[in-house]
């Protein structure tokens, strides 16, 4: 009964404040592919040019967007397809 | 026509970010498109002010050095449609900022925004010097410190010799206003802390706001929210005024106290958070 009269009825705000920098240093530390934003350019590259051996796209047609949290970091691709793009012919 | 607004110090800690974040949502509110670019490399903080951290791809640096376009490292703003967050690079180093790359970007900006406003780290060197060189217009942000003062003094220099508009030669000059922050109206009043006529006599620029010492502002940074965004927040209030006197309204200067005052019930009953 008493626990719920202590207990802040939202997260506080400094408690936000620690969760954040907890999510956001437990990726910077790691070190690993997804703290290192210097991988995405070349996984950018990398992906244009296996799609472009296919169809005809962009140079600016991929967009690559990362969203880190807790335990899970999603990565979504996005390739836009101009209305005409043609499958190319195969060699 | 857009504008690229530099927000400027000398000294660190004054509140460049929180001021930067607070303005360009401002403006954002007020319906003009805008851009809030970190200019300290190195060591990004922006994005946590912004609360857009978890969803920084490409950076500042990515696109000055061809590795992605302006529109893959914009970060749009989640609660308002005007505002663009363009997040600097964590990983490498100041030198990463060319003026060649820094021009190209911002006149890019100055195609798509109204406002572009750049968050200068502290200090003088590389990337403050950067941050400024291109600006039509500068927010020198000051605390009524002494340190701080002088610092401003040093920036106000640089702002009228080591600029783009002033190395035209033609006359032409950089608006530098100063906005007063972290200022307590009851200290001052007791002559605890020097008075806005004070440093206004002092470094003798335009005054554009007084944002007081709130509560607020660390709570905003906590929730990473530009604090302009708080209806309850005093300094909220100090920066619309100073956001309309940006753009060129006519606003009364008033000193607000930094926190709403609340009633006694509600104190006692209403933990809001």
């Amino acid at each position: 009964m008493f626990s719920s009269l202590f207990r802040p009825r939202k997260p506080n705000s400094a408690q936000t404040a620690k969760d954040r920098l907890q999510i956001l240093l437990a990726h910077e530390r790691a070190g690993g592919s997804v703290a290192n934003p210097d991988f995405l350019p070349m996984l950018q590259r990398d992906i244009l040019e296996v799609v472009r051996k296919h169809l005809e796209i962009d140079g600016d047609a991929v967009d690559v967007k990362l969203e880190r949290s807790d335990d899970l970091s999603s990565l979504e691709i996005n390739i836009e397809l101009p209305g005409n793009s043609r499958q190319r012919p195969r060699a | 026509m857009s504008k690229v607004i530099v927000v400027t110090s000398g000294k660190g800690g004054v509140g460049k970010t929180t001021s930067s974040a607070a303005i360009s949502a401002g403006l954002a509110m007020r319906g003009h498109k805008t851009v809030v670019i970190d200019f300290d490399v190195g060591l990004r903080n922006l994005d946590m002010i912004m609360g857009c951290e978890r969803r920084v791809v490409f950076d500042f640096i990515n696109v000055i050095q061809g590795d992605a376009k302006l529109k893959q490292a914009l970060i749009k703003d989640r609660r308002l449609e005007n505002l663009y967050v363009l997040p600097t690079s964590q990983t490498r180093d100041k030198d990463a900022l060319t003026k060649e790359g820094v021009k190209k970007v911002l006149d890019e900006l100055r195609e798509d925004f109204d406002y572009i406003v750049c968050d200068s780290p502290a200090g003088i060197e590389r990337g403050a010097h950067l941050a400024m060189y291109y600006a039509d217009e500068a927010v020198v942000v000051t605390n009524p410190e002494v340190s701080s003062v002088r610092d401003s003094d040093r920036v106000l220099g640089l702002l009228n010799s080591k600029t783009f508009l002033a190395e035209k030669g033609d006359g032409s000059n950089v608006k530098a206003q100063l906005l007063l922050t972290r200022f307590d109206p009851a200290r001052s009043a007791k002559g605890e802390m020097m008075s806005v006529q004070d440093v206004l006599e002092i470094l003798a620029i335009p005054l554009l706001g007084i944002i007081p010492e709130s509560t607020t502002v660390l709570k905003a940074s906590n929730e990473g929210t530009p604090v302009i965004l708080d209806e309850t927040s005093g300094a909220a209030k100090a920066y619309m005024d100073a956001v309309g006197r940006l753009v060129g309204e006519q606003i009364e200067m008033k000193v607000t106290s930094g926190d709403q005052r609340r009633g006694f019930l509600q104190r006692l009953l209403g933990r809001t958070a």
